[in-house]
């Protein structure tokens, strides 16, 4: 399966990795309108992990064959997608169901690489709405209360290539198959 | 800004803040200090003072907030007091010091090539479509022979080689001759360009390994400096000039061995007459090794050879390094253009040499003085066009190859440099800027922003090898392309056919004495 393979000897930590992942993940797909307007804001699915002077990659979800974060969810929100929504064809990706996750954050507990992300805020509550997580679902259409989802890397589902590698200017994230 | 010296800045940063998104991408890519976030404001701000408009941080700003303006440059309007002038005394009066700079003059030196214009053919002689018929731009740099003696064949060889192999691609036999004289050796370009000198130290290894990459690709050479080579680079040892320069920096019988040709530097172009000085912040641990000094100390090279003090001395370690290298390999000497450059360059090659580099008054450096740097030296046209002629006069052109350096900008310059006379040309500022150089001068301080002339490991990750040197490679193809372009505009289909045939040129504005100086003939002068 295709995943992300960052290149730490030339990653220079501009992050633009960042910016290109949190604009794909907005509902605008708009830099200005993503950082400026958007709420909830949307987060970003990979992370620069930087140590001075002069070490920094980016990282994100490996999507593990033995995916620690899909044992740990009794929800199964978390779960591996065996075909592929767009073309049907197979697939390996581990992805966040959101209607199904209530936020425990077991996954992130799990996760070996630290590459799963709280997204929390204060949104809407919107009654009957499935989208709703389990526990808030039925409470009043207008009423403000805290959404809890846990957020990572879905290797851009409307993307051949996803776009942090695509904005990646010094080529140090690959996009490929390894065994 | 508070508790500083006095400077005029040259630049100013405007951000639109209608645009920024506090990304910080811009922050991170300043390595001149001029840009930083305050947490409290939630803002970026700029000390305008440090930036040297080298367009790092508005090239990566992905909204485009970003623009960096031109400002000190409304001084009272003064022809003989202007910016430069004032700016220089203002320097000098704080510190005291040689006002230092990096790349080549950016005075108004008057631009030859752009004086010189290109013939084409015109009914009486048909122009050739390098597009459907084959076109040569593979040159030979090294000594050829006086005369050459060809045995005919009757018969096949008796050892034919391979298809493929031998001179020109042909089986030794397959045309039934066979040259009989033994040729002095020569290295073989696929384009008449190569990667002019640029030391490890003052470019980091990431830069290295892109041009010994991209030089592999195209069938070209690169030019490691006077840094010595380092040993992941040996591997690129067949697309390698190495250098001997006055400092004798990582020099050895490996490293002489793994090249394909040895240049002896004498002079550079940027800063004729003066030596080399690698400050001691760029000597790194692998610097170190691969130049043989300790690690943090100033690298100095001496402004002669020690050891060279007459044509005869220059001979002798000539042959000396031919010895050592079991005389397989040519040897060039670099020399920087001065008034004398065609005298000097005949001494040059009767003392043995194979290949003549010239570097003329706009060719590029890590560092020098700016007076130096531009007052000193001869534009490099003038001095190549008195250099071939000197040597043809004296019946020895044939004895050593031209390459010349120093300010090749495009393909048309090279197209230029070849028919006044150059075997093949090098570029330097040309390949760093397709690597993202954008000309700042500010390469002395080691903390080029563009990853290039630094050593600082956070920096120079900013170079992705395979990427710089696909970069290169895209360029050198663009190139030979218009070339060919230029060549078949001319019916000819050799690069070969145009060296050094100067009535396929023209001045445009020149004088009587430069068009004297560089054998041409005013535009609109027939054959």
């Amino acid at each position: 399966m295709k995943i992300v393979y960052p290149k730490e000897e030339v990653c220079m930590a501009c992050r633009l990795c960042e910016v290109a992942c949190i604009t794909e993940h907005s509902k605008s797909k708009d830099t200005l309108k993503a950082y400026k307007k958007e709420n909830p804001a949307p987060l970003s699915r990979t992370l620069v992990e930087e140590i001075f002077p002069g070490l920094s990659v980016s990282v994100m979800c490996r999507h593990c064959s033995d995916a620690p974060c899909i044992e740990a969810c009794f929800t199964s929100a978390m779960h591996r997608l065996a075909l592929s929504e767009v073309e049907g064809k197979p697939d390996g990706r581990v992805i966040v169901n959101e209607p199904k996750c209530v936020g425990c954050w077991m996954c992130i507990m799990a996760c070996p690489f630290g590459v799963i992300k709280r997204n929390q805020y204060i949104g809407e509550g919107q009654g009957d709405n499935p989208l709703n997580p389990p526990l808030l679902r039925g409470k009043g259409k207008g009423q403000e209360i805290k959404v809890k989802l846990s957020s990572k890397c879905d290797l851009c589902p409307d993307r051949s290539i996803p776009a942090c590698v695509e904005a990646c200017p010094n080529k140090a994230l690959v996009h490929e198959e390894r065994n | 800004m508070l508790y500083k010296t006095p400077t005029y800045y040259e630049f100013k940063v405007e951000r639109d803040d209608e645009r920024c998104i506090r990304c910080q991408v811009c922050v991170r890519q300043c390595s001149y200090n001029s840009t930083f976030y305050n947490a409290e404001e939630d803002r970026i701000f700029n000390i305008d003072a440090n930036c040297v408009g080298c367009h790092r941080c508005d090239t990566y700003c992905p909204t485009d907030c970003i623009t960096i303006k031109r400002v000190g440059e409304n001084f009272k309007e003064n022809a003989n007091w202007n910016s430069w002038a004032i700016r220089n005394i203002n320097k000098q009066a704080n510190t005291g010091g040689i006002l230092l700079t990096g790349m080549g003059s950016d005075r108004p030196h008057r631009i030859y090539w752009d004086h010189i214009v290109v013939d084409a053919s015109q009914v009486t002689n048909p122009s050739i479509d390098p597009l459907r018929e084959p076109m040569e731009l593979k040159t030979y740099l090294g000594r050829k022979p006086d005369s050459i003696e060809i045995e005919t064949l009757t018969r096949p060889h008796p050892n034919p080689l391979p298809k493929g192999e031998g001179v020109r691609g042909k089986g030794r036999g397959s045309e039934g001759i066979t040259l009989k004289t033994k040729l002095a050796p020569q290295i073989e370009l696929n384009i008449p360009i190569m990667f002019s000198a640029m030391s490890y130290g003052a470019i980091n290894f990431n830069v290295c390994e892109a041009l010994a990459m991209a030089a592999e690709k195209m069938g070209t050479y690169y030019n490691t400096g006077e840094g010595g080579l380092h040993k992941n680079l040996y591997k690129y040892g067949k697309n390698t000039i190495v250098q001997v320069a006055s400092g004798r920096f990582g020099v050895h019988l490996d490293y002489l061995g793994v090249s394909a040709a040895v240049e002896i530097k004498i002079g550079q172009g940027a800063k004729p007459g003066i030596g080399g000085h690698l400050p001691g912040e760029k000597v790194t641990e692998e610097v170190s090794k691969t130049r043989m000094i300790p690690v943090g100390s100033d690298a100095l090279s001496p402004a002669p050879h020690h050891d060279i003090y007459s044509i005869e001395d220059l001979r002798q370690l000539i042959y000396a390094l031919k010895e050592a290298t079991n005389y397989e390999k040519p040897v060039s000497v670099k020399i920087a253009a001065v008034h004398n450059a065609a005298a000097i360059a005949s001494g040059i090659v009767r003392a043995g040499a194979d290949i003549v580099a010239l570097d003329g008054i706009r060719g590029s450096t890590g560092a020098a003085p700016v007076m130096i740097r531009d007052s000193v030296g001869i534009p490099t046209e003038l001095a190549l066009a008195q250099v071939d002629q000197r040597l043809r006069d004296e019946g020895i052109r044939n004895w050593a190859s031209i390459v010349v350096a120093g300010g090749i900008r495009n393909s048309a310059d090279v197209v230029k440099a070849i028919a006044l006379g150059a075997d093949a040309v090098y570029i330097a500022t040309s390949a760093l800027v397709a690597i993202g150089c954008t000309v700042c001068q500010k390469c002395y301080l080691g903390k080029c922003a563009w990853g290039i002339t630094t050593n600082d490991p956070y920096l120079a990750r900013r170079q992705n090898p395979e990427l710089a040197a696909e970069k290169l490679v895209n360029l050198l193809t663009a190139w030979s392309r218009e070339i060919k372009e230029m060549l078949g505009g001319m019916g000819l289909n050799a690069i070969e056919s145009l060296r050094g045939n100067r009535e396929r040129l023209r001045g445009m504005g020149l004088s009587d004495r430069e068009l004297k100086i560089l054998g041409l003939k005013h535009a609109g002068e027939g054959m």
